[in-house]
């Protein structure tokens, strides 16, 4: 049970949700947008959120559009999990989606309740970074387009009133060849050791990673030493193992040295694979 | 303009096929309206944390878990739960092929097994696995559920399409 009230608002429009958020926050009652909502209520349950609005996005027309436009492929940050996974339109980040949570949790999990959550494994926000995504955001300020990679550091950075529309990704990455590994500890079920996805775009390597680290990232510094191919595949990973942009991380499910020796390993076969693409 | 605070909701619940009207705090989930305004307690709580898949019903023919879903959310969907199901292929088969012991996830299981075999009624190994896997049982192991997911794709591909 959730240990306190909240009032819950659908929007079916943007100006709507902009203008209920500025309204309640006001009046301050510290609202929150909510998508699957997945998130939101296990964090209620458990005191760690408080707020007391949250305002449904899931009627806004333009959050729920899933489709090639313009030579861009337009994910709206209320299309599910699952419909990612089932209507294949960019294969990596079917791949991905199908691989967080689990079937059921995925009809309810949206792309950006995934990209914008607490949550360290945050699957859907690789292929985005490995596909230079621009993430459509509205706000007070109106609506603006902005790169991921500007806004997403460690994680998404959104101004107070802000919420994630859509993702536009250029369709040209949704057909490049790619690699997305998910290793856990055991079974197929859990929260994953190592995520790497991968994707080959003129011949160079993009690798974005979650799991490894307590954010999902995608460095360039380690691209650069990855894709080095006068030194030998090996040495390459070693030496880009050291340049992790944080410390490993070291949990329940795998241990710092643990999750080193996993990631060493799938990196090689990442590699491998993709190199002989 | 001051937003008025609504502590209590009365919304309209399609459920089974009925509609009810109820009074909810908007912060209620689904499963705790289900059980305790409702009466309908098949859909039973577990973990409360969207991992157990014990209050799987289904929206719209989805299987959802019912824990992590608000009440108010459910407005303008169809919600079923196991107290909507009779006489299913998929209740006969978990009868035949004793897919349960204790219950206490079956209604959960249920939900999630009649929900695959309608909306994937070709589901290979690899699809039943990933749906299963939505649903823990701390008694089976597992073999006597996924027989009966079998026996249902199986009949209704002998015999035409599976109808509710
Ligand atoms: S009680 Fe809902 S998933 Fe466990
Ligand atoms: S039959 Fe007891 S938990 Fe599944």
């Amino acid at each position: 049970m959730i240990p306190f009230d909240f009032e819950y608002y659908k929007a079916t429009s943007i100006p709507e949700a902009i203008y209920l958020f500025q309204n309640l926050f006001l009046q301050g009652r510290n609202p929150l947008y909510y998508g699957g909502g997945t998130e939101i209520i296990t964090l209620a349950r458990t005191n760690r959120i408080y707020t007391e609005a949250v305002i449904d996005i899931k009627g806004i027309p333009e959050c729920n559009v899933f489709a090639h436009h313009d030579h861009k492929l337009l994910v709206g940050s209320a299309v599910t999990l699952t419909r990612v996974s089932e209507e294949r339109l960019f294969p990596l980040l079917s791949r991905t989606c199908s691989e967080a949570a689990d079937q059921t949790a995925r009809n309810k999990i949206t792309v950006g309740g995934n990209i914008c959550g607490r949550i360290i494994f945050r699957e859907a926000v690789l292929s985005f970074l490995l596909a230079d995504s621009d993430i459509l955001i509205a706000g007070p300020s109106g609506i603006n387009k902005k790169p991921i990679h500007e806004i997403f550091k460690q994680r998404m950075r959104l101004q107070r009133g802000e919420f994630v529309v859509q993702v536009h990704t250029d369709t040209d990455y949704t057909k490049l060849p790619f690699i997305a590994v998910k290793k856990r500890r055991i079974g197929s079920v859990g929260y994953p050791v190592v995520t790497i996805a991968a994707m080959k775009k003129e011949q160079l390597v993009r690798v974005a990673f979650s799991g490894v680290c307590a954010f999902p990232f995608r460095s360039h510094q380690i691209e650069t030493i990855l894709n080095d191919r006068l030194t030998p595949l090996e040495t390459r990973i070693e030496r880009a193992v050291r340049h992790l942009p944080a410390p490993l991380l070291s949990n329940t499910d795998a241990s710092a040295e643990y999750r080193a020796f996993v990631l060493k390993n799938t990196l090689l076969d990442v590699l491998t694979a993709l190199e002989e693409v | 303009m001051t937003i008025p605070r609504i502590p209590k909701v009365s919304i309209d619940l399609l459920v089974n096929n009925e509609m009810r009207n109820v009074v909810v705090r908007p912060s209620d989930t689904l499963l705790r309206v289900l059980r305790e305004v409702l009466g309908l307690t098949g859909a039973k709580p577990g973990c409360e944390n969207g991992d157990c898949g014990s209050c799987t019903v289904l929206i719209d023919g989805w299987p959802m878990k019912s824990c992590i879903m608000l009440a108010v959310e459910a407005v303008n969907q169809q919600i079923t739960t196991i107290e909507g199901l009779k006489d299913t292929p998929i209740q006969n088969a978990f009868l035949e092929q004793w897919a349960f012991q204790c219950g206490y996830c079956t209604p959960g299981f249920i939900m999630n097994c009649h929900a695959l075999v309608n909306i994937h009624p070709d589901a290979n190994d690899k699809v039943i696995q990933e749906w299963l896997e939505s649903n823990i049982c701390r008694c089976t192991g597992y073999e006597e559920i996924e027989a009966a997911v079998k026996s249902v794709l199986s009949k209704q591909r002998s015999d035409g399409r599976y109808s509710h």
